[in-house]
């Protein structure tokens, strides 16, 4: 059997006596694409961030074609083969559209600092090679004719899709979207779609995808994961999970809950 | 795209070439008085100053006020080694011997000062902000007061605790036409650094530094990195202002010398080495082109400040580069060469080495 891009065994994190994620296991293989979702404050995100080193997991580990990732910085996360996007775009906002992405190639410059002094040949031969290779990657996202731009001054859309291009220039095996599609409007949405589907078809890569747009998860999700208060409720493919009694529960509120309430409206 | 820079670097040098012509042609006519000499020189070692500052303050973002310290370290080095030189009687005379001890002398001072960049930057470095603000200028201060107790620099001791005397003996022999190229190199290095991958690591990071790490920077190395090398120009600014200027108290290096010097990037504009550049020398000329109006003159300095800051927050020139070459473009009527012109002729040479070889 081949080892799986990542796989992750009984991770969990406590902030003080807060469980934010608990026994959290999860398999991706080769090109598969995985949504991992959940209602507000789940703790999504804190599986990403402990996937990328952001925070360090107190409970389990996981694990990178078999490497064990546990207790890299997020940077060592990134060489390895891990790369995000995030809720809230971050871009290097000041910069060119193409500088963004030849920041993130910066492992594949092989030029050292005396070159870079006095512009050695090496200097001209790397940066003019990172330059093609980041205008190829543009070329994918059609956001070659913006190359010049500053970053901030993109249209929402292609600043998510820059966000993306500037993951795919690190080189990783497994990318993790944070709500890609937060925002956007069903063009974009759409766009972003088949953006994705490019993708995982030009770089077979692996993706764990965060996100709340209900028919973008059921379209383009292989296997689906849901979390609710740290604790993984369900998992399977995306018609199970559609009809899953606790996804269900979880998202519009289990009938205790609703319990909860007509007690109040009874004390008032 | 080599090309094309190849060509902008010739015509800089050409105008630096017109330049240095003008100032030999002012200087051997007797034109420019002894007092105008002087004013020169501080504006040198002040634009190696504001340029190295900028590496920090500008392109990095991070308010570092240890920069005077730097200096400091990198004055003492250098006049320490040209008197140990002058005294075993190594490289003396007039000419090129007393250049070429001023230039390795300085080079060591910078090399000193970039040690040092590296030690105080490794711990500093983990604070940002204000608190990076405040632990720098500790830093420089102990700096200052370590050199102003070591008894081979003048001081008394550590045990004194008082004030010595200044480091006295110094060879005056930083030459003004040597110091202008000094300077010229120096910001030509920090230009190319600034232009390469590690400058634009250090720009995304002042930018963004999860997204930096998140791209897969080490941002520690290259807040370091960053660090390490503007200390090294700044020891640089210190070996040349040790020869020019005879005697050095370690009071000089405070950290009003160095606020003087952030004071110049914010002027210019932080993320603009040109912009730095105008500012050095604006700010080191103005109180001396103001001297008839005596008292008044700080005053003026300060309303200049307070108009631009008001006016142009982000300072002169902001992150923008000054550049004959896009100057002598416009002049001529030529458009500035685009992305799709540079990619065009990537291709263009590409087709013609394919042409080669098929033949």
């Amino acid at each position: 059997m081949n080892t799986p891009v990542l796989e992750a065994k009984h991770l969990g994190i406590a902030f003080g006596g807060l469980k934010a994620v608990d026994d959290f296991n999860i398999t991706i293989n080769e090109g598969e694409l995985v949504g991992l979702i959940g209602p507000n404050g789940a703790g999504k995100t804190t599986v990403f961030n402990l996937l990328t080193g952001v925070y360090q997991p107190t409970e389990g580990a996981f694990f990178l074609n078999g490497d064990k990732m546990n207790g890299k910085k997020m940077h060592e996360v990134v060489r390895a083969g891990i790369a995000r996007t995030f809720q809230n775009i971050r871009l290097f906002k000041s910069m060119t559209v193409l500088e963004n992405v030849m920041v993130a190639f910066e492992m594949n410059y092989k030029y050292k600092l005396a070159d870079a002094f006095f512009r050695a040949p090496r200097y001209w031969k790397d940066e003019e090679e990172i330059k093609e290779k980041a205008i190829d990657l543009l070329r994918i996202f059609n956001l070659e004719s913006k190359a010049d731009y500053i970053a901030n001054n993109l249209p929402y859309g292609q600043q998510r899709k820059l966000e993306i291009a500037r993951a795919l220039a690190t080189g990783m095996k497994l990318l993790l979207l944070d709500e890609p599609a937060a925002g956007m409007n069903p063009t974009e949405t759409a766009e972003l779609l088949s953006c994705i589907n490019v993708i995982r078809e030009r770089f077979g890569i692996a993706i764990l995808l965060i996100e709340h747009d209900m028919s973008l998860v059921m379209k383009i999700c292989e296997r689906i994961v849901v979390i609710d208060y740290g604790v993984t409720i369900a998992r399977g493919l995306p018609k199970e999970i559609a009809e899953n009694p606790k996804v269900i529960a979880a998202y519009l509120g289990a009938d205790d809950e609703m319990d909860v309430e007509d007690d109040t409206k009874e004390g008032a | 795209m080599k090309k094309l820079s190849m060509k902008s670097t010739i015509i800089n040098f050409v105008v630096l070439f017109i330049v240095f012509g003008i100032l030999i042609v002012l200087c051997e006519t007797g034109i420019l008085s002894n007092y105008i000499k002087g004013i020169l020189m501080v504006c040198c070692i002040s634009i190696i100053m504001a340029c190295s500052q900028n590496i920090t303050v500008g392109y990095l973002g991070q308010i570092a006020l240890g920069g005077a310290g730097f200096m400091g370290i990198g004055a003492y080095t250098a006049a320490m080694i040209t008197k140990a030189m002058a005294s075993a009687n190594i490289l003396v005379g007039d000419g090129a011997p007393d250049t070429l001890r001023f230039l390795i002398a300085t080079l060591a001072g910078g090399i000193l000062a970039a040690i040092f960049g590296v030690l105080v930057g490794i711990p500093a470095l983990r604070l940002r902000g204000d608190y990076l603000a405040i632990i720098t200028l500790g830093f420089g201060e102990i700096i200052r007061v370590v050199i102003q107790n070591l008894k081979f620099l003048g001081g008394k001791g550590f045990s004194e605790g008082s004030a010595g005397q200044a480091l006295v003996g110094i060879n005056r022999i930083a030459n003004l036409y040597v110091v202008f190229w000094v300077m010229v190199v120096s910001v030509a290095l920090m230009f190319t650094f600034i232009r390469s991958k590690y400058g634009r690591a250090i720009i995304a990071i002042r930018n963004d530094d999860i997204a930096a790490s998140a791209s897969g920077l080490n941002v520690t190395f290259y807040k370091v990195l960053a660090f390490t090398v503007s200390s090294f120009f700044a020891g640089i600014a210190g070996g040349v202002f040790a020869h020019y200027i005879g005697s050095l108290s370690a009071a000089s290096f405070g950290w009003l010398k160095s606020t003087e010097y952030v004071i110049m990037v914010v002027f210019g504009g932080m993320g603009s080495l040109t912009g730095s550049v105008i500012a050095a020398i604006s700010l080191s000329a103005l109180p001396e082109a103001l001297r008839e109006f005596s008292n008044y003159r700080m005053l003026a300095y300060s309303v200049a400040l307070i108009i631009v800051m008001v006016y142009k927050p982000t300072g002169l020139l902001g992150t923008y580069e000054i550049s004959v070459t896009r100057l002598l473009n416009r002049i001529m009527g030529k458009k500035e060469p685009s992305l799709h012109a540079i990619k065009a002729e990537v291709e263009a040479s590409k087709a013609s080495e394919e042409d080669k070889e098929v033949q």
